[in-house]
């Protein structure tokens, strides 16, 4: 295996790095005569990873070995992986571009992820550490018809991981593409390859490896560029923010998000104003019901689970946790100064131009910082930034791709199909190689397929379903005596279909009578406006002229956008589900499909009552609560 | 793994030890549970209908609603340190007192 592998690698790295040499440059956030940094960056940090892979091969020789490193990760290392495997792009990219759009909100945002990790740290981390072996089914199934919660368990282990797969490949495509121009399907491949490399030959330890690297890269940028932002200030935070509401981009900023209202209103309350709630979450109920959905649906995510299989004893397991809540909650602290920083400096409308979302406020501030787009430092921050987000969205691919591949071959082949049967060492590493295949070439598919699709939908979707369907079960299985095959086959189902279908009828999917009214009023508005701008740009007041122009531009833009959707939704009143206006207005049906969970789960359990689940609520509860017979995770 | 298995779970169960790990755990582990998941929803709480007190400036331009936010980060990280000094000083000794008297027929 070994040998194979460093032809293989070689041959991999040429190709990868081949496909960023396609000279594509066009759209790229990269100053001219620059490309070639980018081209070592990557190279040196792809090189690093691979180097890594390498030794990890050598190592992965048992089914242990290729899902959870043998076990013998520690607690330091996992905190850091668990860290790495959680600051996706949306996370890392997403949040720091929403400060610096919406100020005081964004911020807002990113405390339900670090608290999401209190619920872990409580319940599940070290009882799972106790009971499970490799998957989140290995608990689901301890005391139950193993048949029956492996398939569910496997069901949604597939789920979840693919709505996060998904939003990872896509976002991951768009943002290579975007700051180093090669083309979104080269993107993607290159993605895919990357990490099935990794995946196939590394297993788990090279997996964790990659993740460690991948955060603690992300944690040194952060912490470069935020010493470089903060230290004109002396370090003091009222300074900054001070100097970051008195700028007039990030007040013209407020003005255009507040419409009417901020006509009344002076530059400097305009300023505070981007320190004031309320600008990106219209309707508080939203927010609660996303914030359930992260706070509890974290502890239902496989690939988080899956970590904690990877060290030796409970108390590593409650070590790295704490780790990753320190990680975690300092790079979100951090974010506050990357968002802010770059509204100031680099300024929201910018920012918005170049990406909708505000994903790369993170590296543009970064290339600013450093000097500017025509500066060889600032050039060189931009592309490590970059690098660093691409090793990003392959690391967390590949935590998702080996969650799955352990659900398909662990759980479905070993544990259904070949049940009862002595599968070899082996083979399990050989089937769960082919399952990492299998799932890595539908990543790569999905990815392409799925150009275009709202992200933030199906991230929402992968933290809704891990909420409402995985937690309820994990948790009672735990926690409750009479919780049985019943309740888990229940939760799981009634969990899943209740967050997928609440999520189709929402606000969220696109209603061509709602687009096509708006687009309408948009037209209607047109010739007074432009009337307006007209008068005002032949104005002698330089100023006023070229405030003008600029709202002519604007109105334009905005006329040919709605007439282009009028042109494209044509004759079509609903939307893909068949409706014509959501049946459901909450954005995230965590709210909803949370206590649905729940619920099941209950019913489930006390309509099918289950003598032997109840009898081993004993070996359970004592299992998990003094880690006696913890599996050592040596192949059978 | 959990047939042939020699440790008799009923009687860790019945053990008084047990008994006193299972009663300061549950509620120990629930009281913060709930407590993080209150102070984190009143932040959203807070930000959708109290407006006019988040607002409020306190120190230059930072407000009560960016002080609170930061104040959710100390909160949680409060709260793991305090669960993981009590449980490694408290919980893992009593666990560990546990296995070393019951594990003795387990020759794993």
């Amino acid at each position: 295996m070994t040998s194979n592998f460093k032809h293989i690698a070689l041959v991999a790295l040429t190709a990868v790095c081949g496909a960023f040499s396609v000279p594509a440059f066009a759209q790229s956030g990269v100053g001219e005569g620059y490309q070639w940094l980018t081209f070592t960056t990557f190279a040196v940090v792809i090189a690093i990873t691979m180097y890594v892979t390498y030794l990890a091969a050598k190592r992965v020789r048992s089914a242990s070995d290729f899902y959870t490193a043998g076990g013998g990760v520690s607690g330091l290392q996992n905190g850091w992986a668990i860290a790495g495997d959680y600051l996706s792009a949306a996370s890392f990219l997403g949040i720091a571009g929403l400060i610096s759009l919406y100020g005081y909100d964004g911020f807002m945002y990113s405390v339900g992820w670090l608290v999401a990790y209190i619920t872990v740290l409580l319940l599940i981390a070290e009882p799972c550490r106790n009971i499970g072996r490799y998957t989140l089914s290995d608990i689901l199934s301890y005391r139950n018809d193993p048949r029956r919660t492996r398939i569910v368990g496997a069901l949604s282990t597939v789920t979840v991981s693919t709505f996060y797969l998904t939003a990872q490949m896509v976002g991951g495509g768009v943002l290579v593409k975007t700051l180093i121009g090669i083309n979104y399907e080269t993107s993607v491949v290159c993605v895919g390859i990357l990490m099935l490399l990794y995946v196939l030959f590394g297993g788990m330890v090279a997996t964790t490896w990659v993740q460690i690297i991948k955060a603690v890269l992300l944690v040194c940028a952060s912490v470069i560029i935020v010493m470089l932002v903060w230290a004109p200030y002396g370090f003091s935070l009222p300074a900054f923010l001070a100097d970051v509401v008195a700028d007039p981009k990030v007040q013209a900023r407020v003005a255009t998000l507040l419409g009417d209202p901020a006509k009344s209103m002076t530059a400097a309350e305009l300023g505070q104003r981007f320190l004031e709630p309320g600008l990106y979450f219209k309707a508080p109920i939203d927010q609660i019901s996303l914030g359930m959905a992260l706070v509890f649906g974290t502890a239902g995510l496989p690939h988080i689970l899956m970590r904690f299989f990877t060290v030796p004893t409970a108390q590593q397991a409650r070590r790295s946790v704490v780790w990753a809540m320190a990680i975690i909650g300092g790079f979100y602290v951090l974010t506050l100064f990357l968002g802010f920083g770059a509204a100031k400096n680099v300024g929201p409308a910018n920012i918005a131009a170049v990406d909708a979302g505000g994903n790369l406020a993170g590296p543009l501030l970064a290339q600013y910082i450093g000097g500017g787009p025509n500066s060889f430092f600032g050039n060189f921050m931009l592309a490590f930034v970059s690098a660093v987000a691409f090793a990003t969205i392959v690391a967390v691919v590949a935590g998702l791709v080996l969650a799955s591949a352990s659900a398909m071959a662990h759980d479905l082949y070993v544990g259904v199909f070949r049940a009862g049967q002595e599968v070899s060492a082996r083979g399990q590493v050989f089937a769960a190689r082919v399952a990492t295949v299998i799932v890595g070439a539908m990543s790569i598919g999905i990815g392409i397929a799925c150009k275009g699709q709202n992200v933030a939908v199906l991230v929402g979707l992968a933290f809704a379903v891990a909420a409402s369907a995985n937690f309820p079960c994990v948790l009672l299985t735990l926690y409750w005596k009479r919780c049985n095959t019943g309740g888990i086959v229940a939760g799981i189902l009634v969990g899943t279909i209740a967050a997928v279908g609440l999520t189709l009828v929402s606000p969220n999917l696109t209603y061509p009578l709602a687009v096509k009214a708006a687009a309408h009023k948009v037209l209607d508005a047109e010739p007074a406006k432009r009337s307006a701008a007209e008068t005002a740009a032949a104005s002698d007041d330089a100023a006023v002229a070229g405030k003008a122009k600029k709202d002519l531009a604007a109105l334009d833009k905005a006329v040919a956008k709605a007439k282009a959707d009028i042109a494209k939704w044509g004759d079509e009143t609903t939307s893909f589900m068949g409706l014509e206006k959501p049946l459901f207005e909450l954005k995230n049906p965590g709210l909803i499909s949370i206590p649905l969970g729940f619920l099941a789960v209950l019913l489930g359990s006390l309509l099918f009552r289950d003598q032997r689940a109840e009898e081993m609520w004993n070996e359970v509860y004592a299992r998990q609560n003094t880690g006696l017979r913890v599996s050592k995770s040596t192949a059978h | 793994m959990a047939t042939n298995d020699p440790v008799d779970w009923d009687a860790i169960i019945r053990d008084p030890r047990f008994q006193q790990l299972h009663s300061r755990k549950t509620l120990f582990l629930w009281g913060l549970m709930v407590l993080s998941v209150v102070y984190y929803f009143l932040l959203p709480i807070g930000a959708a209908y109290f407006q006019d007190l988040m607002k409020i400036r306190v120190w230059g331009v930072i407000n009560v609603g960016l002080l609170f936010a930061l104040s959710e980060f100390v909160v949680a990280w409060a709260i793991a340190l305090y669960y993981s000094r009590r449980a490694g000083r408290e919980f893992d000794q009593l666990a560990a007192q546990i296995v070393a008297d019951h594990a003795k027929s387990d020759k794993d």
